[in-house]
């Protein structure tokens, strides 16, 4: 029955304010279905206080096969990280 | 002491008597619910229903130990949630016969939950404006539980009815096997009136038509259809019970049958 229910992706917001992030993915018949089985399996424990499934087919990646053409190009760029900035001691939190 | 005042202290005490077996009726019905579903642990048909269904069993558990530690107190013997729950014969159980139904198959168990859940959404609302502080609490708290419940049995109700014609089918079975046990959730007794004459509790007639209302909506959305109402025999808040429930406490008293006073 499990291999008849399409896999979804779950992402949970811990706080308001935080960003969803992925925790897992799991088994489920609909959308509906996704949401309860992830509050389920991933909230048990007050972890989150938001949701998001989606269809793990609908998520569209990146081809490993294409890892050296999409990122080796970034690697010598190294002037693109902040970090020739002298940050003062005044400032938290950066 | 007068006679009004030996009529007063009666009248208090038969309130008193009152509101602990109707509190004590709710956490039965709650803890009774709880043990059938803990039976699907490990027996789901998926993993992540097998952890949906030990949730609810949880929460129902959870309702079921506040309720019946204040039944306790009401009663003023000393015995608190353990000894109620482990310690008590079938006929001693006022929880509603439709709690221990037996699982059947996951249509069964689908529908009993969904039925118990409708009501419970009525009723906890009510409660939760009782004059019974304590109750009002314990109602208030379930009451966000029960929304959750009705949302997941409600839910499948609808996947399984408007579902293939197999699960159209099961489920309609279910339905009309378990629809008998709801003429309880409306039928007062002394006890009822009495709690629902303090305002402890709501008159069960008033929770009829948004009850009924809710049934339609959600048997509409599975295509299922509702049932005739059907002669009821069974009284279980009265400790009148069917046979199952004499198998579900053997198996959830055992333990302390076995080695009274045991403690993990």
């Amino acid at each position: 029955m499990n291999e008849e229910w399409p896999l979804f992706e779950v992402f949970i917001r811990s706080r308001s304010g935080l960003e969803h992030k992925h925790v897992g993915s799991l088994h489920a018949a609909d959308a509906r279905m996704a949401v309860e089985h992830a509050r389920d399996v991933y909230t048990r424990r007050q972890e989150g206080v938001s949701i998001w499934v989606v269809r793990s087919a609908d998520i569209v990646a990146s081809d490993p096969g294409e890892a050296e053409a999409l990122f080796e190009p970034a690697r010598d760029k190294v002037y693109r990280h902040p970090t020739f900035y002298v940050i003062p001691d005044e400032v938290k939190n950066l | 002491m007068s006679r009004a005042e030996r009529h007063a202290a009666e009248s208090e005490r038969d309130l008193q008597s009152a509101r602990c077996r109707y509190v004590l009726r709710l956490g039965d019905t709650a803890l009774v619910l709880g043990q059938r579903l803990g039976e699907w642990v490990g027996h789901a048909p998926a993993l992540e229903e097998d952890l949906g269904l030990a949730n609810l069993a949880l929460d129902l558990v959870g309702q079921a130990r506040l309720l019946l530690t204040y039944a306790g107190e009401l009663e003023g013997r000393g015995r608190d949630e353990d000894d109620l729950a482990f310690l008590r014969d079938a006929p001693e159980f006022m929880n509603l016969a439709l709690a221990e139904q037996p699982n059947g198959d996951f249509a069964g168990t689908v529908v009993r939950q969904w039925l118990i859940d409708t009501w419970q959404l009525q009723l906890y609302r009510a409660l939760a404006a009782s004059t019974d502080t304590r109750l009002a609490a314990i109602a208030a708290k379930a009451l966000k539980e029960t929304l959750y419940h009705h949302r997941f049995s409600s839910g499948w109700l609808a996947r399984l009815g408007d579902g293939t014609a197999e699960s159209h089918e099961r489920t309609q079975r279910a339905l009309e096997e378990l629809w008998r046990f709801t003429a309880e959730f409306f039928a007062p007794d002394e006890v009822d009136e009495r709690v629902q004459a303090a305002g402890i509790a709501p008159a069960l007639a008033s929770l009829t038509a948004p009850w009924s209302l809710q049934v339609d909506a959600d048997l509409a959305a599975a295509t299922l259809r509702r049932p005739a109402v059907a002669s009821y025999g069974w009284h279980g808040k009265r400790g009148v019970h069917t046979e199952h429930l004499g198998h579900l406490l053997a198996t959830m008293q055992h333990l302390q049958r076995t080695y009274p006073g045991l403690r993990w």
